[in-house]
């Protein structure tokens, strides 16, 4: 069974099937990236474009190598040193990048929406990498395939997660794929990141991080987006890290809890030095997953006729 | 329903899978440097099966992988049907080994020349021998088999179908009649 959809935009309204189809494909790009060459001709003659108008290490590095072990051909462009510093529009760019016959376009945008209007003027398939504060559906989709690979299923999966939950991509996405897996999925954080209408979504809320971590069994930490003025939304970092930081003391009530962060962490300010290298993390699986994972997405979108 | 003929049963298939371990052994000399690696999904179990073999003849266990060549396919962009994929599980290094290559059917030769590719992204083995339970003839790439279970001369309108008891419940092999267009 093929995807249902040729794009993948978000995990909102992406049926079961479809992301246990992702999830079990990405099994056997584990197993290649565990092979002396890392690499397969699936996609050769492929070309992909990763357009990256926000910076990110970790999410176009893991791309690129996922397009290029699997044999595509790939270009990359920056938003700081193309022609968009010249005032060119988001249309335009598209309009020409698509006129060198290119298969797959993976964006990353500040403005939420910007991948749905990708495929409203042009025909390439298109994968969201983050899309301000709307989505980031691989990053999801790894979080889940790591959270599978440790407990063996999601379905009633105790999941919190924690930090700026109204300015999170991962955070949303993150609610989409678990409530759609079945994952029981709560969020924690002060009450100024926590947005009016999370229940509706099916999950509860606590402002009582200790709860938190008693409650549950895994806690996806977010990073504080400083760069989205996250400051402005409690007084300090210091009084953050006081209240919503996770650190050794505050694991001694469940430890056994397993903590993601889909990075780059904010050493002591929303996870501390001690857990971010400690035994409940799994911070360098999600990586390596998410790599196999993005190698998953690409092989059913590049292979769908 | 289409016509199928049983044109090989389990017995027949027992015989066969002892002459072709008997030919391995004696074509390298021995088991020594051997390894066998089968084709997902039936190469897999007569790999298995020639393993066993192997041990009551010689009393040596050959190691055992599973190649999965789903993205090696050639096909990716003429065929309709988006193929699954699955896990290749080979636990043994390959290099320098003499690896007996596993499949049921050879027909167009292109499964094996994705399997070749495959293997050669594994480790560079020292031999590479292909053994076919049945050739049915058709072939559009230069591509032989070392050991053939059962030559059996097909047209374009017949299909070979191989089950096994691991996952069909039966040793056979079915010449299947498929309706012209």
């Amino acid at each position: 069974m093929p995807l249902s959809s040729r794009h993948l935009l978000g995990l909102q309204a992406v049926p079961k099937d479809d992301i246990q189809l992702i999830l079990e494909t990405a099994n056997t790009f584990r197993e290649v990236l565990e092979r002396p060459i890392k690499k397969v001709p699936t996609l050769q003659g492929k070309t992909i474009v990763n357009l990256f108008y926000e910076n990110s290490t970790r999410t176009r590095i893991s791309f690129e190598l996922a397009e290029k072990r699997l044999s595509s051909d790939t270009i990359n462009f920056s938003h700081s040193a193309s022609s968009v510093k010249k005032g060119e529009s988001l249309k335009d760019t598209i309009r020409n990048i698509e006129a060198m016959k290119i298969d797959m376009i993976i964006i990353r945008h500040s403005a939420a929406g910007t991948p749905l209007y990708l495929t409203k003027i042009c025909s390439a398939n298109i994968i969201n990498a983050g899309d301000g504060i709307h989505e980031h559906p691989t990053q999801a989709l790894l979080d889940m395939y790591s959270l599978k690979e440790r407990f063996g299923k999601l379905e009633g999966l105790k999941v919190c997660i924690v930090g700026d939950v109204a300015h999170s991509r991962v955070a949303l996405s993150n609610i989409y794929g678990l409530k759609t897996m079945g994952a029981i999925v709560s969020v924690c954080g002060p009450s100024t990141m926590i947005p009016k209408y999370i229940e509706k979504l099916g999950v509860s809320v606590t402002y009582d991080i200790d709860e938190a971590i008693r409650e549950n069994d895994v806690l996806n930490v977010l990073r504080i987006q400083l760069e989205r003025k996250a400051g402005g939304y409690f007084p300090s970092l210091r009084e953050y890290a006081k209240y919503f930081g996770i650190t050794r003391e505050r694991l001694d009530n469940n430890k056994d809890i397993t903590i993601l962060h889909p990075g780059p962490i904010n050493r002591g300010v929303e996870i501390s030095s001690e857990v971010a290298d400690g035994n409940n993390q799994i911070i360098l699986h999600q990586v390596t997953n998410g790599v196999a994972i993005r190698m998953a997405v690409l092989y059913l979108l590049g292979t769908l006729n | 329903m289409p016509d199928q003929i049983k044109v090989i049963d389990k017995q027949a298939l027992d015989r066969i899978l002892t002459r072709i371990s008997h030919e391995i052994l004696e074509k390298n000399k021995g088991s020594e440097n051997l390894v066998l690696m089968g084709m997902r999904t039936r190469g897999e179990f007569l790999a298995a099966r020639i393993a066993e073999k192997i041990k009551q003849i010689d009393e040596t266990e050959l190691p055992l992988g599973i190649l999965d060549v789903t993205l090696y396919r050639d096909d990716f962009r003429t065929s309709l049907k988006q193929p699954q994929v699955s896990v290749s599980n080979i636990t043994f290094d390959i290099n320098g080994k003499n690896v007996i290559l596993i499949d049921d059917v050879l027909f167009t030769g292109r499964t094996v020349r994705s399997a070749l590719n495959a293997l050669m992204d594994f480790g560079r083995p020292s031999s590479i021998q292909l053994f076919i339970l049945v050739d049915r003839g058709h072939r559009e790439l230069p591509i032989r088999a070392d050991y053939v279970g059962k030559n059996i001369p097909t047209s374009v309108y017949q299909e070979i179908k191989v089950k096994m008891e691991e996952i069909d419940g039966e040793d056979s092999i079915y010449l299947i009649e498929l309706n012209k267009k």
